[in-house]
């Protein structure tokens, strides 16, 4: 573990007019790695996670990916880089006119420039992995929000990213349907997939996070492995925070 | 029964006649304006600052000034700058101009109705701008857009009842003309007005057709 960290995010600042969403973020992830970012809503967890594959355009900053600094205003290597960040939104985000098949193969025949075959062999094996074989013919309006969750980690899966960022993966679902897509995200883990993740999903956290970065005001807080932070937190207001969401969000994931 | 002679004789070929010249004129203007309305839509809604500006002056433009007038400066004026255009071409490149800037609005509604998170997701998997675009906002704003779209053709075949204004006889220009000559206004006109009411008839069978052969599940438009 003492290898280096596979993206570094320096100093992040960003403003939306007179309005400070980020006030300077930083964040070293190494391969593997799982870290849960929690904070109240405002915090700037969103638009940290949109920044760090330029979603978003920080105001200030530097990103880089094994040790490469990432120049956004070049067009050919930002889509390059994105190819290899993949994300996960709260409101899923499948293409609404494409089967779940489709959705997933979609950004490896047209960004990838794979033939449909291989593409669709792919796919195939991303969408066996999230369990909806069955499903692969269906749009999206024909699948629940925990089926379209998992086809939209098939799909960013697909592309073979070296990092996801996942931002509120469960927080638009039904409490029953948040357990399909935990599993999911616990195979990734597993795995050794490299994640960056933004959820209330306590009981998930403290089992599954190397890392739990409390954010507020555009600002980190406090850092530390989940034992620390959720339960001998040293700033007064992560205590205050995490007791909340245990509270409200329980121990089960 | 003089009447019925007279409609099988003059009325009913004379008209057919016309019906040809207008479906020929009403097909390419449709496809045309229909490409021109989507490239245009696309460009106000996803082009840059500049190209944003010139394209909502060529619909401020095409809408703002009245049809004939239009086709009055493509036939009439254009010579003037050497540029000659028969009456038949005249009227496609004004029906095509005037049903693109239309088209655009229909468009322009349509691919801003897209959810934004699409895009976003389009761009997180590296789609460029220009691929995202072409193959997750227009499959589904294309779809959205076909009712008004529909609307637009059907609009399109009336107004080509303009052409004859520039001398390219079709349809209302060959009833025109035999209603002058035979003073039955009333009947030349009543049968030419069936033949528009056919002609649109037949094209919101097909309109029907293109957009349930076209429909996804969520995409359907609800009806009573």
């Amino acid at each position: 573990m003492e290898s280096e960290p596979i993206l570094v995010v320096e100093n992040i600042k960003k403003a939306f007019g007179p309005r400070v969403i980020l006030k300077g973020v930083s964040m070293a992830i190494r391969r593997g790695e799982l870290k849960v970012l929690i904070g109240p809503s405002g915090a700037g967890k969103s638009t940290f996670l949109q920044c760090i594959n330029f979603l978003v355009t920080p105001d200030a900053g530097e990103i880089r990916l094994e040790g490469r600094p990432i120049h956004h205003s070049r067009k050919r290597e930002l889509y390059a880089y994105r190819q290899q960040v993949g994300m996960i939104f709260q409101d899923f985000n499948l293409f609404d006119h494409l089967t779940a098949l489709d959705n997933v193969m979609i950004g490896l025949v047209r960004v990838k420039g794979m033939d449909r075959k291989s593409a669709r062999e792919r796919a195939m094996a991303e969408i066996e992995r999230v369990g909806l074989k069955e499903h692969a013919g269906h749009y999206p309006a024909q699948l629940s929000g925990g089926q379209k969750q998992r086809i939209s980690i098939a799909r960013a899966l697909a592309m073979d990213p070296k990092v996801m960022l996942l931002d509120e993966p469960t927080s638009a679902l039904d409490p029953e349907l948040i357990g399909e897509v935990l599993a999911v995200i616990r195979d990734l883990v597993a795995n050794g997939m490299t994640m960056v993740m933004a959820t209330h999903q306590i009981g998930f956290s403290r089992a599954m996070a190397n890392e739990i970065i409390f954010m507020e005001d555009g600002l980190i807080v406090e850092q530390g492995p989940p034992s620390v932070i959720l339960s001998d937190a040293r700033c007064e207001r992560t205590k205050e925070f995490c007791s909340k969401i245990t509270e409200l969000y329980g121990e089960a994931s | 029964m003089d009447e019925l002679l007279f409609l099988q004789d003059e009325v009913v070929p004379a008209l057919l006649k016309g019906l040809r010249v207008s479906i020929l004129l009403i097909v390419p203007s449709a496809f045309f304006g229909l490409f021109i309305g989507i490239l245009v839509g696309a460009l106000r809604v996803y082009g840059s600052r500049p190209v944003v500006f010139a394209a909502d002056i060529y619909v401020t433009l095409f809408r703002g000034i009245p049809l004939v007038v239009q086709l009055f400066i493509w036939y009439f004026g254009l010579p003037y700058l050497g540029i000659y255009l028969s009456p038949f071409t005249a009227s496609i490149v004004g029906f095509s101009l005037c049903s693109g800037a239309y088209h655009s609005e229909y468009i322009r509604g349509a691919l801003k109705s897209i959810k934004r998170g699409q895009m976003l997701a389009a761009q997180a998997l590296g789609f460029s701008k220009f691929q995202m675009v072409v193959s997750v906002i227009l499959p589904q704003g294309l779809r959205r857009a076909l009712p008004g779209c529909g609307n637009e053709i059907i609009y399109l075949i009336k107004y080509s009842s303009l052409a004859y204004m520039v001398t390219c006889i079709e349809l209302t220009g060959e009833a025109k003309i035999l209603a002058s000559h035979s003073f039955k206004y009333t009947e030349v006109y009543l049968a030419a007005g069936g033949f528009y009411l056919g002609l649109v008839s037949i094209a919101g069978w097909i309109l029907h057709r293109l957009e349930r052969r076209v429909a996804i599940p969520g995409f359907e438009h609800h009806r009573g």
